[in-house]
C-alpha cells in the first residue's frame, strides 16, 4: 500500500450555500497497481484527486477532515497536513498528474521542452543541459518523433493526441510512484484514445508507477484497471477488482450503470436500463444513502443512516445495507 | 427506378468551406473540404447513423442535409422533392417535416424564455392553433417526452443536462416532423441519464413512426441504435451497411481499426483482445492526403492508394465500401490480413 485516503469530507462553501462534495471518502492504493475511479459527473472523484494534491483553491473550498497517508519507506505522512512548501515536493514529484485538457494545463508561452524540463530542474535538481537531454529521451519515448526540434514548440502547434503526449511526459518525467490521470482520454478520439491508454500502459510497466484513472467510461475501466473504485454523490459506492465488479456487482448503483450501457452483456440488441431519476443534489447535507431516492431496493435502514463500506469477499466492498443477490439485509461488518 | 420505402436520397453532397487569407486583397487561398462527395439513403422508419471521429464531416453533413449549411453541390431529395433548389420561403414551409436536435442542449435552448415558450414556439411561428391548443400542445409534448408539465414555466437552467435534452427533443417534435436528424445528443450527459434519453428516443420513433439520421461518434450506442451505419473519414463515406454486417464483418481497414480501438466494457474479454491501433491523428482536412483520404494512416496501403481514389460502390446487396483492397468477389481477404497483424 502506498496510499491510503481515510474518510476524506471536502466542501464548498459557495453563495448558493454549502456544496457537500466529498462526505467520506476511503480508498487505498497498492503498489504498481490502476486503480479506475469512476463515478458521473459531481460525483466527487475529481474533488477526491485535488484534495491529496492541494489544488483545492480555499475558499471557497475547505477539507474538513480525513486523514491522506502517502507511505514512504513504510513511514506514512500525511498529505493534508502538509504545507505548501511541502506538498509543491510531493506534487509533480512522488506524484504526477495528467489532466482532461491538455491546452489549458500547458502554458501557452513556453517552449513543451522548458515545462518538462522546468519539473525536472525543481524536483532532482538537474542542470540545464541535463534537463534537456532526458527531457528529449523522454519525448522520444512518450512517441514524438523529431524529439530534438519539437523541444522547443509551443503547445499549439501540437494536435490534441500529442500535447496529451507531452502531459504524460511532464507526469513522468520526475519518476513518480503515483500518476492520477484525470479523464486523459475524454477530448480524444477513439484512435487516440487507443494509442494514449497504450502508452500509459506501457510508461507503467517500465517504470513501475501506480496509476489512478479517473473516468466516466466503463469500457476503458475494463480495458485497463486492477481494481475499480465506483462513486455517487461524494463517496465511495463499490471497490473491487475489475472482473468482480462486472461480473459480480454488488451496490444497485453499479448494477443500474453496468446495464444501462450498450455492449456489457452481448449484441447490444436488448432495451437498455437506465436508471431514473438525477443525480443527488449536492447542496444538501448527507444523511441518508445518496443512492437510495433511485434506488429500487430502498428500505427503512437506507433512510437513517450513510451506509459505510461492507466487505462482501476479501477484495470486495460495498457500501449498501441491501444484499440484492441474496434478496436480505447485509450484515454491517465494517471493514478497517 | 423511385424506390417508395426511401424517404431521403443524398446524392453526391459537396460542402467546402473557403479559407481566406490577406487583408486587402483577401483572397481565397484554400477549401476546406468538409464533404467530399457524400452520397447515401435514409429509408421511411428507419435510423441511419453516421460515425466518425472528429473532422470526419459528420455533423456539416447533418448541416448541409436540412439546408442549415448550403451545399456547395449535390442533391437532397425529401420525399423526392430537391431541397437543394427550393427558395428560402419553400423551404420554411418545408421545416415542419424535417427537424433537428442539437448536441449542447443549453447552448440551443434561449436561456430567457421559460420552456413553455421554447416548446410551443415552432407553433406560433408556423401559426398552428390558437394560445389554447398550443398550450395543450406543449402538456401534450412534455408528457410525451418524460417532463412534468407543472414545470413548463421554468427556465432552461434550472433543469438537468438530460431534462435539458428532453426540452430540445420536445421543441423539435412540436411539428409533427416525419425526419429529424439528431446531431451528438447524447454525448454530452451522463451514463446513466444517456440510456434514458437513448430509450427515449427510441420509444418515440416507434410512436411516431419517426425517421432519424443520427450523428454519433460513440460506436456502441450507434450499435445499440441504428438500423444502418455509415462511417465517415475526412468527408467522405468509407463504408456504409447494416449495423450487424457492419459490426461482424467490416470490410474498409478504417472501420475495423475503428471497431478495434473501441473498448468493450468486458474486462476478460478486453485482456484477450489484440487491438489495431492506428498510427497519428486525423490529417487536416484543408491540406487532405491525395488518393484514398485514409492511405497516410492505413496498415495496408499499397502504391496505388496514394494515386488513385477508390471508388466508392457496392459489394454485397446493401454494402458499399470505398477501399482498393476489398476484392469485389472475395471481400474477406481484408479482415483476415488485417487481424493476422
Amino acid at each position: 500500500m502506498i496510499l491510503q485516503v481515510k474518510d476524506l469530507i471536502t466542501r464548498f462553501y459557495s453563495v448558493d450555500g454549502v456544496v457537500y462534495a466529498l462526505n467520506g471518502v476511503n480508498f487505498a492504493l497498492n503498489a504498481g497497481e490502476t486503480l479506475a475511479v469512476v463515478g458521473e459527473s459531481g460525483s466527487g472523484k475529481s474533488v477526491t484527486m485535488m484534495s491529496l494534491l492541494g489544488l483545492i483553491p480555499q475558499p471557497p473550498g475547505k477539507i474538513e477532515g480525513g486523514q491522506a497517508f502517502l507511505f514512504e519507506n513504510d513511514k506514512p505522512q500525511d498529505l493534508l497536513k502538509l504545507s505548501e512548501r511541502q506538498v509543491r515536493r510531493v506534487r509533480g514529484g512522488q506524484i504526477g498528474f495528467i489532466f482532461q485538457d491538455p491546452i489549458s494545463s500547458l502554458n501557452p508561452t513556453m517552449t513543451i521542452g522548458k515545462q518538462i524540463a522546468e519539473s525536472m530542474i525543481e524536483h532532482l535538481s538537474l542542470s540545464q543541459s541535463d534537463a534537456r537531454k532526458r527531457t528529449v529521451d523522454l519525448l522520444k519515448e512518450v512517441g514524438i518523433a523529431d524529439a530534438d526540434r519539437r523541444f522547443d514548440s509551443y503547445p499549439h502547434e501540437f494536435s490534441g493526441g500529442m500535447r496529451q503526449r507531452v502531459m504524460i511526459a511532464i507526469a513522468v518525467a520526475c519518476q513518480p510512484r503515483i500518476v492520477i490521470a484525470d479523464e486523459p482520454t475524454t477530448a480524444l478520439d477513439v484512435t487516440v484514445q487507443a494509442q494514449i491508454i497504450e502508452l500509459i500502459q506501457r510508461l507503467q510497466k517500465q517504470l513501475g508507477i501506480a496509476v489512478i484513472w479517473i473516468t466516466h467510461d466503463l469500457a476503458v475501466v475494463a480495458s485497463m484497471a486492477d481494481r475499480v473504485l465506483v462513486m455517487y454523490g461524494g463517496t465511495v459506492v463499490e471497490d473491487a477488482l475489475v472482473e468482480d465488479l462486472f461480473d459480480n456487482p454488488q451496490h444497485p448503483y453499479t448494477i443500474g450503470l453496468l446495464k444501462a450501457i450498450p455492449g456489457a452483456t452481448g449484441l447490444g440488441e436488448e432495451r437498455l436500463e437506465s436508471i431514473e431519476g438525477s443525480p443527488p443534489d449536492l447542496l444538501r447535507e448527507l444523511t441518508s444513502c445518496p443512492f437510495a431516492p433511485r434506488c429500487q431496493f430502498v428500505f427503512d435502514q437506507c433512510w437513517a443512516k450513510l451506509p459505510p463500506l461492507i466487505s462482501v469477499t476479501k477484495h470486495h466492498r460495498a457500501a449498501c445495507f441491501y444484499d440484492v443477490e441474496n434478496e436480505i439485509p447485509r450484515k454491517e461488518v465494517e471493514h478497517g | 427506378m423511385a424506390d417508395n420505402n426511401v424517404l431521403v436520397r443524398v446524392k453526391n453532397l459537396k460542402k467546402f468551406f473557403p479559407i481566406k487569407q490577406g487583408v486587402i486583397f483577401n483572397r481565397q487561398t484554400i477549401q476546406v473540404k468538409a464533404v467530399n462527395d457524400v452520397s447515401f439513403e435514409i429509408k421511411q422508419g428507419e435510423t441511419l447513423s453516421l460515425v466518425g471521429e472528429s473532422g470526419c464531416g459528420k455533423s456539416t453533413t447533418g448541416r448541409a442535409v436540412l439546408q442549415l449549411h448550403k451545399p456547395t453541390s449535390g442533391q437532397v431529395l425529401y420525399e423526392d422533392q430537391d431541397l437543394t433548389t427550393l427558395s428560402e420561403g419553400e423551404l420554411r414551409a418545408l421545416r415542419p417535416k424535417i427537424q433537428m436536435i442539437f448536441q449542447d442542449s443549453i447552448a440551443s435552448l434561449n436561456p430567457r424564455h421559460s420552456v413553455r415558450k421554447i416548446i410551443g414556439e415552432p407553433l406560433v411561428i408556423h401559426n398552428v392553433g390558437t394560445a389554447k391548443t398550443i398550450h395543450n400542445r406543449v402538456v401534450e409534448l412534455m408528457e410525451l417526452v418524460g417532463l412534468n408539465p407543472k414545470w413548463m414555466k421554468r427556465f432552461p437552467h434550472e433543469f438537468s443536462g438530460g431534462q435539458r435534452q428532453r426540452i430540445n427533443i420536445a421543441r423539435a417534435l412540436a411539428l409533427n416532423p416525419s425526419f429529424v436528424v439528431c446531431d451528438e445528443p447524447i454525448s454530452a450527459l451522463d451514463v446513466s441519464i444517456q440510456a434514458q434519453v437513448v430509450n427515449l428516443l427510441k420509444d418515440l420513433q416507434q410512436q411516431l413512426g419517426l425517421t432519424y439520421l443520427f450523428i454519433a461518434h460513440d460506436l456502441s450506442m450507434v450499435q445499440y441504435l441504428s438500423d444502418r451505419v455509415a462511417v465517415m473519414y475526412l468527408g467522405k463515406v468509407m463504408e456504409l451497411a447494416d449495423k450487424r454486417t457492419l459490426f461482424s464483418d467490416p470490410l474498409h481497414p478504417y472501420t475495423q481499426s475503428l471497431m478495434s480501438a473501441v473498448p468493450l466494457p468486458q474486462p476478460k474479454l478486453e485482456r484477450k483482445r489484440k487491438r489495431i491501433i492506428l498510427q497519428g491523428e486525423v490529417p487536416s482536412p484543408s491540406n487532405a492526403p491525395s488518393g484514398c483520404v485514409f492511405h497516410t494512416r492505413c496498415p495496408l496501403a499499397i502504391d496505388r492508394c496514394t494515386t488513385d481514389v477508390p471508388e466508392y460502390r457496392q459489394i454485397h446487396l446493401g454494402h458499399s465500401v470505398a477501399c482498393h483492397l476489398v476484392d469485389d468477389q472475395q471481400s474477406s481477404i481484408i479482415p483476415t490480413r488485417l487481424n493476422s497483424k
